[in-house]
């Protein structure tokens, strides 16, 4: 059958591969970071040469992208744990979200927090609805491993895809039954665009900080789990190599669950910004947010923690950029657009990989 | 670099492991029952094609049966990119929307600073406008769906698994965005924009086949059920065509270890592309197909959530398997516009609850996927291959997690 006769220019081959190697390395480097740039850049000097004449609008743009972006990074955290552990693209994950989004959206009328609530109560009001949020989505992604992913980690690997999948639906008809197919405006309890200080003439004001207050916490917490602490340690074990991990006595199953009940609850973080921030949510809105906080996950090299943080921020500009210059309808082109690009030159993202499979 | 005996040594026993195992299985199962699997063949075709009498012409079941034929095609296009070559597509949606704008193209008053009329009737010859014949139209969707699929494929060449479908993923949301928005885009000038936006682009023309007399309304669904099905019976026959071909064993042969694969002479680039064009062009027949059977092309329709629905019919039938994936592709479009919202959507109100089931829609459909993958992972009728590989371990899930990501 096989009769294929060795081609002859085999042997002329490494030399020409290993310089094309070099080549593609620095064009990946360099030219991944001119495509990030390259939006920014423009906009600046357009806006230094035209009627603007200052970058306060540019500062505008980036402030609101980094406290969009503190979303998307919170979400991608999940994604990211979950690829890195069992190659997985949890479709369900932006769904997940937005059911923390209704729940957040829900307990602070429930917990009776209104436009009147003065600060000191809104502050408390608020962490337990964080909490009760985090435990809610988080379990809730526990659930979902467990019936849908378990039973198939040992079938081809798409199966679990399709569970994925049909769980997103489920969880978006979960949505639609208890809080109807329109959008749903959230109180502004916040009062998210009030601003309070200005730094180099940029304001700054409640919305951001909430974001900043919620997402840099958790973030430097998690970090500080998976570097420090043994759980973290197991869970960087298994994502290496989980057939060794066993062989060291770490409890697999233990450790997916544990992986899924963090990114549920960073998810459901996401979703309390997103509700107070937005002030407004609609059933399908998590799969905007997935497809979204998905392109962080793997712009910042999916299975990397610090990179889904960073794609996250970085989306995040780039989704205000051509939000507030494009128009609203380019975003999500915009935004996939960059995702291929970063594809092209630079398939293991920004910061780099650490998944078994190879880019 | 190791001398070409030392090579043919090393590689020549693999191949030919593999090649008397198949062998030898396909003579045991095939012998017995051939002759009655030719049978329940003839029989099935023979009712496929008598189904309409059965029913009213513009019966809603009819109508359901179409859609379920033009789902077919979609599932065994995808079926070429993912079962075959392995290559995993999420954005298969930008094929049916090629497909249906080229309908909307070609095939309507869209463009009436235009005048351009290839074969069509005399009513059609008379309106301003782009007017093809409905054959006409189909092959330049397909031809139009095979490059827009190469030009998908180009950016993937590099990559494996997972990031192949990230790409193809953003690909499909572009192509929905260019969709949505491509009202503003218009680089032959202002007459002619790529898309009408949101207000899609309508009333298609009526296609007139050949030997009739009218052009094909809704009131009759009958031809168009036939014009499916042989749509149906040309993929089937090209697909399995392809599958038993140099190329169809070199997409296999993609699939399961793609450096082994070029190791052994096969072409990467080409092979890859050439299943991203085949799997396009079906798409883009069916695509075609369902905008002429719309009479509208909506751009709302190219959402994410259509390459997935394709998606499933291609797992839950049997990756790879032509038989599954018609089955899988038929099921699931049955569930979905019959099942659904036909049959079951009165029963919460039979037993006393207020609520309609289509509420419920996706939902149900949701909680079938899960349970259809976690009851049987590898699809309804798996492809011989690959229940060897799952049932005897030819390649365990550690082995194909390398190889086929």
């Amino acid at each position: 059958m096989a009769t294929t006769e060795v081609p002859p220019t085999a042997v002329g081959k490494p030399r020409t591969r290993r310089t094309n190697d070099a080549l593609r390395e620095t064009l990946s480097k360099y030219g991944l970071l001119a495509t990030l740039v390259a939006l920014p850049l423009y906009f600046a000097i357009h806006d230094l040469t035209g009627d603007q004449g200052d970058l306060s609008r540019l500062g505008e743009n980036l402030v609101r992208g980094l406290s969009n972006g503190s979303i998307w990074a919170l979400i991608a955290v999940g994604y990211t744990l979950v690829y890195g552990i069992i190659e997985l693209i949890n479709f369900a994950h932006g769904d997940v979200f937005m059911i923390g989004a209704f729940t957040a959206f829900s307990l602070t009328g429930t917990i009776g927090l209104t436009l009147t609530t003065g600060p000191l109560g809104l502050v408390f009001g608020l962490f337990l609805t964080l909490l009760i949020t985090m435990v809610v989505t988080g379990s809730m992604n526990v659930m979902i491993e467990r019936v849908a992913y378990r039973p198939l980690r040992n079938a081809p690997k798409l199966a679990p895809l399709i569970t994925a999948v049909g769980f997103s639906f489920i969880l978006q008809n979960v949505g639609l039954l208890w809080r109807g197919g329109s959008q749903k405006s959230v109180p502004n309890l916040i009062d998210y665009d009030n601003v309070i200080f200005h730094v180099l003439g940029v304001p700054i004001s409640n919305g951001d900080l909430l974001a900043i207050g919620v997402t840099v916490p958790l973030v430097v917490v998690l970090t500080a789990f998976i570097t420090k602490s043994r759980l973290g340690k197991a869970m960087r074990a298994t994502a290496q190599d989980p057939d060794a991990a066993r062989l060291q006595g770490i409890n697999v199953d233990h450790t997916i669950s544990l992986t899924f009940l963090i990114g549920g609850m960073m998810a459901g973080a996401a979703g309390l910004i997103y509700a107070l921030y937005q002030t407004s949510v609609s059933y399908n809105m998590g799969f905007q947010a997935g497809l979204i906080a998905f392109t962080a996950a793997v712009m910042g090299g999916i299975g990397n923690l610090k990179g889904a943080v960073l794609g996250g921020l970085v989306i995040g500009v780039i989704q205000e950029l051509a939000d507030n210059r494009i128009g609203g309808q380019w975003v999500s082109a915009v935004v996939f657009g960059y995702l291929i690009l970063i594809m092209v030159f630079r398939p293991q993202g920004l910061i780099g990989e650490q998944t078994r499979e190879a880019g | 670099m190791g001398t070409p005996d030392l090579t043919k040594g090393a590689t020549a026993p693999v191949p030919a492991a593999g090649g008397s195992k198949k062998f030898a299985l396909r003579g045991s199962g095939g012998g017995l029952s051939k002759n009655a699997n030719r049978g329940a063949v003839v029989l099935a075709l023979l009712f496929a094609v008598l189904l309409p009498f059965l029913f009213d012409p513009t019966s809603g079941f009819i109508n359901d049966c179409v859609l379920a034929l033009a789902y077919v095609v979609m599932a065994l296009g995808l079926n070429v990119v993912v079962g075959f070559a392995g290559l995993l597509d999420l954005g298969y949606v930008a094929f049916y929307a090629v497909g249906a704008y080229s309908v909307g193209w070609f095939a309507s008053t869209f463009y009436s600073d235009a005048s351009v009329h290839v074969g069509v009737n005399d009513f059609l010859d008379k309106l301003p406008g782009v007017h093809l014949n409905f054959f006409l139209v189909i092959l330049l969707a397909m031809i139009l769906c095979a490059i827009a699929g190469v030009f998908i494929g180009l950016p993937t060449l590099r990559l494996r698994g997972d990031y192949i479908a990230i790409v193809t993923l953003a690909f499909g949301e572009i192509i929905y965005r260019f969709a949505v928005n491509g009202d503003e885009i218009t680089p032959f000038g202002d007459a002619y924009p790529l898309t009408n936006g949101q207000q899609g682009i309508g009333p298609l023309d009526k296609p007139q086949l050949p030997f009739m007399s009218e052009p094909l309304t809704p009131l009759e669904l009958r031809p168009w059920y036939w014009v499916a099905l042989g749509m149906v019976a040309i993929a089937v026959l090209a697909v399995v065509m392809v599958r038993d071909s140099r190329l169809g064993r070199a997409w296999i042969a993609l699939r399961e270890d793609e450096v082994a694969a070029a190791s052994m002479g096969v072409p990467l680039v080409k092979t890859k592309l050439l299943a991203y064009a085949m799997g396009a062009a079906l798409g883009g027949m069916a695509g075609a197909f369902l905008g002429f059977f719309a009479t509208t092309v909506n751009a709302n329709s190219f959402k994410f959530s259509f390459s997935i629905f394709v998606l499933s019919m291609v797992i839950l039938g049997g990756l790879g398997s032509i038989w599954g994936v018609v089955l899988g592709a038929v099921a699931l479009s049955f569930i979905n516009y019959w099942l659904i919202p036909d049959v079951l959507n009165t029963v919460p109100g039979k037993i006393g609850l207020d609520f309609q089931l289509d509420q419920l829609s996706f939902g149900i459909f949701g909680f079938l996927l899960v349970i259809g993958m976690v009851l049987k992972p590898e699809g309804l009728l798996p492809e011989r291959r690959r229940k060897i590989e799952l049932t005897e371990g030819v390649g365990t899930d550690q082995s194909l997690e390398g190889s086929r990501a």
